[in-house]
């Protein structure tokens, strides 16, 4: 069995987003990047799927800010290869994204043919989730999205798909595909920091070069904002006590209570 | 009892740890079971210190590494401080051990492990932005200067650490300690945004790697700014900058608040004019009164306020039962409920109740939310309320 992980930086919510001057990004200044949690969920799967069939897992990622540091990590978790796409281009939309991976993967050594191409199926800059079923399209995979356990067999896998209400769907997908998580089995892994620096220092990140790949339809930001209170938010203020009677004299003038 | 020291050695492991003094020592123990008599969870450990080095004799240690039954070490030091072969058990063995404990665990526990990923990452645990450690300085009532702001050599340093700077209630001690060193005429500053955490939980939960990052880190952060000593907030940071740093070089000397001010109690004295009339039970932490023998200090300065009537709970001094937070147990919670085990503060404030004090005094920014969460889940938040010292202290001052 052999797994493709693809890995992508998005912004560390920790800090305050602030639109850019151009008024269409985001400042960069102060963000830090981190790992798409879907991501971080799909290498998990992925090391599952490994320990339980055997295989390779390969962590595949473009490049950006901290993503070594990404890269290093999978490898001490389990991965056994780890590959950064150079050149690629900088703050790359979803769907842009999408097209280089397309474009090098297959050309990139010998990442494909994989079984499974497995990564998030959404981020927090992608919450459409496009760039797995773009991909799967450019390549022309099949897709499941939205998945949160994968059992191979025999040139197949059955998947799980939530849906609302509890509702859990099975499906079957023919290999090779691309497979969108939404959670793994169980909670990405922690690996101790020791074992990190050991990989910095054993192990190595290839590189390869990114690849024009099939124009992916794609759209530009014309302007980005942050939210705007409404004319008819109040904004309620004083000491608890205060704010819970305000809120009880509201409910009851509008029959609420 | 053991005497505490710096660990010169920092690359001991404990496949080297039995060609050195300490290790020897270890392999003196003479199996008589103190250390599980006084352990607090030594009722429910499968490896208690006794059991752990008569493992190691045998060369049985893996059934020890493959276990996690050594993340029930809360770190209390109370092996530590009884063994009477004066073996290094909480500082040395310990760690060295639950190292490698954690990194054959199949699986961390929730908590700890995102605990230990925010740490890495943001340098605190609770995950919250490094951009904002500094923010309750906008609600201290006295001016906190910054280290990089000020451009010129400080007396003191002060650490303020994770909890006192992120944490709520922590803050509260913050802006205490803050108004107690302005009362002083210390000259101080903070590092501000550049602090992150010293690491001491981080070792002592086996995660030694992040421990020896956040030193490397630290080293560097301190290594740009000129200060005559430290003082700490926190009693796991001060045992980390007094035992762990000085072997890269951290030099000056090191201070955590309450013994501190302690120190400079007479000088105080004549400020701390407000009567409180609260009957103060103090809760000894570990690594202050255990580790580093500070019994005296902060009843020295619970005497000192008008009003304060200071009455001992069952197990005082060394014999002080552990809040549960040391080595990790902070977000071990889960994990001891889990296995069936008390929570260490619910016994704690059970004593505390019993004193018929109204305050359960404490001198560890950690023991804060766990006291109040067991006060608050056993029904006695009606005569009981926790605080720090450096609280008392600040609300006796003269306005």
């Amino acid at each position: 069995m052999k797994i493709l992980v693809l890995l992508k930086m998005v912004p560390d919510i920790v800090e305050e987003l602030e639109v850019a001057a151009d008024g269409r990004s985001l400042d960069l200044d102060f963000l830090r990047l981190i790992v798409n949690e879907s991501d971080d969920h799909a290498l998990e799967e992925a090391l599952i799927l490994k320990e339980r069939h055997g295989g390779t897992v390969t962590a595949v990622a473009l490049e950006a800010p901290d993503v070594d540091d990404v890269l290093f990590t999978a490898l001490a978790k389990g991965a056994d290869r780890a590959v950064k796409i150079e050149g690629g281009g900088d703050n790359l939309s979803t769907r842009r994204a999408a097209g280089v991976l397309a474009g090098t993967l297959p050309g990139a050594g010998d990442l494909l043919p994989a079984d499974l191409i497995l990564t998030g199926c959404q981020a927090i800059d992608d919450l459409d989730g496009f760039l797995a079923p773009a991909l799967a399209q450019a390549l022309g995979l099949p897709y499941v999205g939205l998945v949160g356990r994968v059992a191979p067999q025999d040139g197949k896998a059955l998947v799980a798909k939530e849906f609302a209400g509890g509702v859990l769907g099975e499906y079957e997908v023919s290999l090779p595909a691309v497979i969108g998580v939404q959670g793994a089995e169980k909670p990405p892994r922690y690996v101790p920091v020791a074992k990190v620096r050991a990989a910095m220092k054993s192990a190595e990140i290839e590189t390869v070069a990114a690849a024009p790949g099939p124009e992916v339809p794609s759209f530009d930001i014309e302007e980005m904002l942050k939210p705007q209170p409404a004319d008819r938010a109040e904004m309620i203020e004083g000491d608890p006590e205060a704010v819970a009677a305000r809120i009880c004299e509201i409910l009851s003038e509008r029959g609420l209570l | 009892m053991a005497q505490a020291m710096v660990l010169e050695d920092t690359g001991l492991t404990l496949d080297t740890l039995l060609e050195t003094p300490a290790g020897r020592r270890a392999l003196s123990c003479i199996q008589c079971g103190i250390c599980a008599g006084t352990c607090p969870y030594g009722s429910v450990m499968v490896n208690t210190p006794r059991k752990l080095i008569n493992k190691l004799r045998a060369g049985l240690i893996g059934e020890v590494l493959a276990s996690d039954d050594l993340l029930s070490c809360v770190t209390c030091y109370a092996c530590w401080a009884k063994c009477p072969r004066e073996i290094r058990l909480t500082d040395v063995l310990l760690p060295l051990v639950k190292e490698q404990v954690f990194l054959n665990l199949p699986e961390v526990p929730a908590e700890l492990q995102s605990a230990l990923e925010a740490t890495l990452r943001y340098g605190n645990p609770m995950g919250e932005s490094p951009r904002k450690r500094a923010a309750w300085v906008e609600t201290s009532e006295v001016e906190v200067p910054i280290i990089r702001d000020v451009k010129r050599p400080v007396e003191t340093l002060w650490i303020v650490e994770c909890y006192a700077s992120y944490y709520p209630r922590g803050q509260d001690n913050a802006r205490a300690t803050a108004k107690v060193l302005v009362a002083l005429g210390v000259d101080f500053a903070i590092l501000g945004n550049e602090e992150k955490c010293a690491g001491e939980c981080a070792r002592l939960s086996g995660e030694t790697g992040l421990f020896d990052k956040l030193r490397d880190d630290n080293m560097k952060i301190l290594g740009k700014y000129e200060f005559g000593r430290v003082v700490t907030s926190d009693p796991h940071a001060f045992d980390a900058f007094r035992f762990l740093y000085p072997p890269l070089g951290l030099s000056v000397p090191v201070e955590q608040t309450t013994p501190f001010v302690a120190r400079h109690i007479d000088q105080l004295k004549p400020k701390l004019t407000k009567k409180l009339s609260y009957k103060v039970t103090y809760h000894d932490s570990c690594v202050l009164g255990r580790h580093n023998g500070y019994y005296d200090e902060p009843r020295l300065i619970l005497d000192a306020i008008p009003g304060v009537e200071v009455v001992e709970m069952a197990h005082t001094g060394i014999n002080a039962i552990c809040c549960g937070g040391g080595g990790g147990g902070m977000w071990l919670d889960t994990f001891y409920k889990a296995k069936g085990y008390d929570r260490l503060s619910d016994r704690r404030v059970e004593e505390a109740v019993a004193t018929g004090a109204d305050v359960l005094a404490v001198s560890c920014p950690y023991e804060v939310p766990r006291f109040e969460d067991s006060v608050k889940v056993l029904g006695h938040d009606d005569r009981l309320v926790v605080k720090d010292v450096m609280e008392i202290v600040a609300e006796a001052l003269e306005d």
